[in-house]
C-alpha cells in the first residue's frame, strides 16, 4: 500500500474539513494567548525609545503587519504554484481565502506606518520606494480579489488569478530590499538582517512575541476562510444538482 | 490611563485602528461561515445530499463530491 503525504491526504476536502475544525480552537485559543502576552509587554514592560519616545509602541502592530503582508502574499503565490503545477485541489481555494486576510494587513501596515511617519518623519506619506512598494502590494490583493470575482467560471478564474499571484510574486524581493537599493526615508532592515538584530532586546521581545502571535491569528483566519470557500462550492454543487434534478424531472413529467 | 507622551494620539490611533480592522475582519468570516453552513444545513434536511453521505447512507464509502 503506498504511504500519502502530508499534502496527499489533504487533498480530500472532507478530511481537511474534519482535520481543520480540531486543529482551529487550538490554534485560535495559543494565537489569543501569545497576543495578549505580547501587549502586555508591549504597554507594561517594553521602555520608550531612546529616540522615538513612546511611538515605538506602534511598531509592535506595524511590523508584524508588513510582515504578513508579505508572507500572505507568498502564501497566495505558493498556492498559486500549488495549483498551476500540481493541481491540488485545495490550492485554488487556499489561494481565494488567502487575499483578503492579506490585504487586510497590508492596508493596516500601510495606515500604522502612516501614522507613526507623522510625528516621527513629519509627514503621513511620502512617495518612497519602501512605502510606494507596500502600496503597489496592497493594490496586487485588490487586483487578484476584483479579477476573481469578475469571471464566473470557477476553474477559469483560479487558474487566470494563479497566473497574476505568480507574476505579482516579483514585488516581494523589491520590497524586502526596497531600503537597500534606493536611497528612502523609511528606515532600513533592523531585525532580518545580517550580524544580527540592531534593537534592544527589551523592545525586540514584544515584537517578536507580537509577531507570532499575528502569525498564528493569519493561519487561524485563512482556516477558517479556507472551510467557508469549501462549504461555498459544496453549496453551488448541491444546489445545481437540485435545479438539474428538478429540470430533469419536470422533462419526465412532460414525457409521461 | 497611562502616559504615553505627546504623541498619545498617534498611538491610540493605530491601535485602534489595527484592532477594529481585525475585528470586522474575524467578524466577516465568522458570519460567512455560519451563514453558508445554514444554508448547507436547509439542503440537506430537505434531501439533497453530496454523494459520499449518499454513499455511506446505503452502506458504502466514497469520496467527497467537492
Amino acid at each position: 500500500m503506498q504511504t500519502q503525504t502530508l499534502t496527499q491526504k489533504l487533498a480530500n476536502p472532507t478530511r481537511f474539513m474534519t482535520l481543520s475544525g480540531t486543529i482551529l480552537p487550538w490554534l485560535s485559543a495559543v494565537a489569543g494567548a501569545i497576543i495578549a502576552y505580547a501587549m502586555y509587554l508591549a504597554f507594561f514592560v517594553a521602555p520608550p525609545d531612546y529616540q522615538q519616545g513612546e511611538t515605538v509602541k506602534i511598531m509592535f502592530i506595524h511590523v508584524p503587519s508588513a510582515w504578513l503582508a508579505m508572507m500572505g502574499y507568498g502564501l497566495i503565490a505558493a498556492s498559486s504554484f500549488g495549483l498551476l503545477v500540481f493541481r491540488h485541489p485545495l490550492a485554488d481555494v487556499s489561494a481565494k481565502a488567502a487575499a483578503p486576510i492579506g490585504a487586510a494587513f497590508t492596508l493596516l501596515a500601510l495606515v500604522t506606518g502612516s501614522l507613526w511617519g507623522k510625528p516621527m518623519w513629519g509627514t503621513y506619506w511620502v512617495w518612497d520606494a519602501r512605502l510606494t512598494s507596500v502600496l503597489i502590494l496592497f493594490f496586487l490583493y485588490i487586483g487578484l480579489i476584483a479579477l476573481r470575482s469578475s469571471i464566473e467560471e470557477e476553474q477559469l478564474a483560479g487558474k487566470l488569478t494563479a497566473v497574476l499571484g505568480l507574476v505579482g510574486v516579483a514585488i516581494l524581493p523589491i520590497i524586502k530590499f526596497s531600503v537597500d537599493w534606493w536611497n528612502t526615508l523609511h528606515q532600513p532592515a533592523s531585525v532580518a538582517k545580517l550580524g544580527g538584530p540592531s534593537i534592544h532586546p527589551d523592545i525586540l521581545s514584544p515584537l517578536l512575541w507580537s509577531a507570532a502571535g499575528f502569525t498564528l491569528l493569519f493561519f487561524a483566519l485563512h482556516l477558517v476562510a479556507m472551510r467557508n470557500e469549501i462549504r461555498r462550492r459544496r453549496l453551488k454543487a448541491l444546489t445545481m444538482a437540485e435545479v438539474e434534478r428538478a429540470h430533469s424531472g419536470t422533462a419526465a413529467a412532460v414525457a409521461e | 490611563m497611562m502616559d504615553l507622551g505627546p504623541h498619545a494620539g498617534f498611538i491610540w490611533a493605530s491601535y485602534g485602528i489595527f484592532a477594529f480592522v481585525l475585528a470586522a475582519l474575524v467578524a466577516w468570516l465568522l458570519a460567512d461561515g455560519h451563514r453558508l453552513q445554514r444554508s448547507l444545513d436547509d439542503l440537506e434536511a430537505r434531501g439533497v445530499t453530496r454523494r459520499s453521505k449518499r454513499g455511506a447512507a446505503a452502506g458504502s464509502t466514497g469520496s467527497d463530491g467537492t
